[in-house]
């Protein structure tokens, strides 16, 4: 099963189940890096419609791990689209007012060029031969996405964590291409801990012998071992001390007493094992390395001289932020600081933040409080920008 | 903490200062029904900044343009004259430094609309003089030990402020124990006395 999904994985990366947009020689992909990416590759979803004036257009950033499936059935999963709670039809983000656009980042795994991607110079996937992935460099291919369909302004950009710094830098590079905007748990510049914390992921990968140096296709293996590391401490991260209490306290998994050995005795370390070995059947390694890079060198005032109002000055954007109390990867203080930045900016921001002991994680969840925010919040500029309720 | 529209005369009268299409900032928001009441009939572009996080959530949630902040702390990040009006109604009383934060917002605001009970009011002189007791009023309801409101003033004391601020009073409006405005014949003394609730309309 698990060959079987990775096989799969693997093909997702260059014949993807989603529709993909390649760009030639013609239209190179300009990177941070110094480089141009050329030819590459888009792997996308749609929902919905784009109407006539192309004015109800949604564009959702996914996360770290995420991928453009927000509101179908994972192909290599099955499992529900990620954000199957808040966009569909009828639900808060309604597929039949809106047309929603969810595409692979750059440096995914999952269609859109990246790590997995054949190398067209080498006929091997690039491994790390692909130049680092900058949060802009996602985004720029996006805006080649969205010129495709047409659309001269998208009514929202939004997305939480790794998405939310996608939408942040939609907002402050292409302002006059953004309506409305929606950062969730997330910051204008990744902090030394999270850093640190993606450091471990990295070095969990590169330490495992089945990485080989990230040739790891060509040898005919995967580094599953270490990736499953990766998430497993990265998915604390994602929880809180108080979520992990309620739900597993001290419990012994299956068994009325310690066993004493290195077994899973305890509940927390069978559920993470868990998140660990289904993490790799649908993961690539590399790209995980190539994403986790991408987030610690966003720096969204660094960009603009130090000082993050200027990234912003000017805009006409509508803004909502997002932040949860719980969340330690993103806590509120970094949303904080963005709402000031956007208020020396005389920006339209509104900022919420949700009391919830469920951590980074919660953007993902059924969080009424949440979704009350989201739909007033693309209530309200809808009516602002005149679309039909 | 909600309070019917009905309960807030001095929001419509700070509504009637507001010209249509204005920018306004809304100091202390609460549950956003002055921000409500001027988009609906005066179609302002309008922010909010709020206290508690629940009346930020429930504004944000209702489609108001309203952050969680401290009048006292964050009004700092605002830039010069970034609005026509900054309004605070019913809040100064309620800051650690008054004197700062009506100095933020002349600053921020091309105009600033204050509106705040008057603790000149002669219910209160009364409860002072013969209870010898903090007045305890409907419009006042705390005790003084639980009271959020910690920096009174009167409407005289508030003038002095003004003046010391560098500013000037444009418009000002005392409104009686029944909401009803009080003649503007009427002498400053008089307005101290007998108004229970002050709006005051300021440039620098």
């Amino acid at each position: 099963m698990t060959a079987l999904r990775a096989a799969k994985t693997n093909n997702e990366a260059d014949n993807p189940s989603s529709p993909v947009l390649r760009f030639g020689p013609d239209k190179p992909l300009k990177l941070d890096a110094g480089t141009l990416l050329s030819p590459f590759q888009i792997a996308y979803q749609t929902y919905g419609t784009l109407n006539d004036a192309r004015s109800n257009a949604i564009l959702v950033c996914h996360a770290l791990t995420g991928d453009q499936h927000v509101a179908n059935t994972n192909p290599v999963t099955g499992k529900p689209g990620w954000w199957e709670v808040l966009i569909g039809p009828g639900k808060i983000i309604d597929t039949n007012r809106f047309f929603v656009i969810c595409s692979n980042v750059i440096g995914g795994c999952l269609g859109s060029t990246g790590p997995a991607s054949t190398n067209p110079a080498t006929g091997k996937p690039y491994g790390l031969d692909l130049p680092i992935i900058t949060i802009r460099d996602m985004v720029r291919a996006q805006l080649m996405l969205v010129d495709h369909f047409g659309i001269e302004k998208l009514f929202c950009v939004l997305g939480g964590s790794m998405g939310g710094m996608q939408v942040l830098e939609w907002a402050s590079c292409y302002s006059e291409r953004v309506f409305s905007a929606l950062p969730i748990a997330t910051g204008a510049r990744h902090s030394s801990q999270n850093i640190a914390f993606h450091e471990v992921g990295r070095q969990a990968v590169m330490a495992d012998p089945d990485w080989h140096g990230g040739k790891y296709f060509e040898h005919g293996k995967r580094p599953e071992k270490g990736l499953a590391v990766a998430r497993m401490a990265a998915h604390i991260t994602y929880l809180s001390e108080a979520a992990l209490h309620r739900k597993f306290g001290r419990n012994l998994q299956d068994r009325e007493a310690l066993t004493f050995g290195f077994d899973a005795d305890f509940q927390i370390e069978s559920y993470l094992r868990h998140q660990g070995m289904t993490f790799v059947d649908r993961f690539d390694a590399n790209s995980y390395l190539y994403m986790t890079r991408s987030m610690d060198y966003f720096d969204l005032a660094a960009d603009h001289g130090g000082r993050l109002a200027d990234a912003f000055a000017g805009t006409k954007t509508r803004f909502c932020l997002v932040s949860f109390t719980s969340d330690w990867l993103f806590p509120t203080e970094e949303s904080r600081s963005i709402v000031h930045a956007l208020n020396a900016a005389g920006a339209s921001v509104s900022f919420v933040e949700i009391d919830t002991d469920r951590g980074h994680d919660a953007f993902l969840l059924d969080e009424p409080e949440l979704f009350a925010a989201i739909n007033g919040f693309i209530g309200s500029a809808a009516r602002a920008r005149g679309l039909r309720a | 903490m909600s309070v019917n529209r009905a309960q807030r005369v001095d929001l419509e009268v700070v509504a009637g200062l507001i010209p249509p299409l204005s920018r306004v900032l809304d100091v202390g928001s609460g549950d956003g029904l002055l921000l409500e009441l001027l988009q609906e009939t005066k179609q302002v572009d309008g922010r909010g900044l709020e206290l508690s996080q629940r009346g930020v959530n429930e504004c944000v949630a209702r489609g108001l343009s309203v952050i969680q902040g401290d009048a006292d702390t964050d009004l700092e990040f605002y830039p010069d004259k970034g609005f026509d009006f900054v309004v605070l109604s019913q809040t100064l009383q309620a800051t650690r430094n008054p004197k700062l934060v009506l100095d933020e917002l002349l600053r921020i605001g091309n105009r600033a609309i204050v509106s705040f009970p008057n603790f000149g009011h002669w219910r209160v002189r009364l409860s002072l003089f013969f209870k010898g007791r903090m007045p305890v009023t409907e419009d006042l309801p705390y005790s003084w030990y639980d009271t959020p409101n910690i920096h009174f003033c009167t409407i005289r004391d508030f003038v002095n402020l003004v003046e010391e601020l560098g500013a000037s009073v444009e418009k000002a409006t005392a409104l009686d124990g029944n909401g009803q405005k009080i003649g503007l014949s009427m002498p400053w003394w008089f307005w101290n006395f007998f108004g229970q609730q002050a709006v005051f309309l300021l440039k620098r």
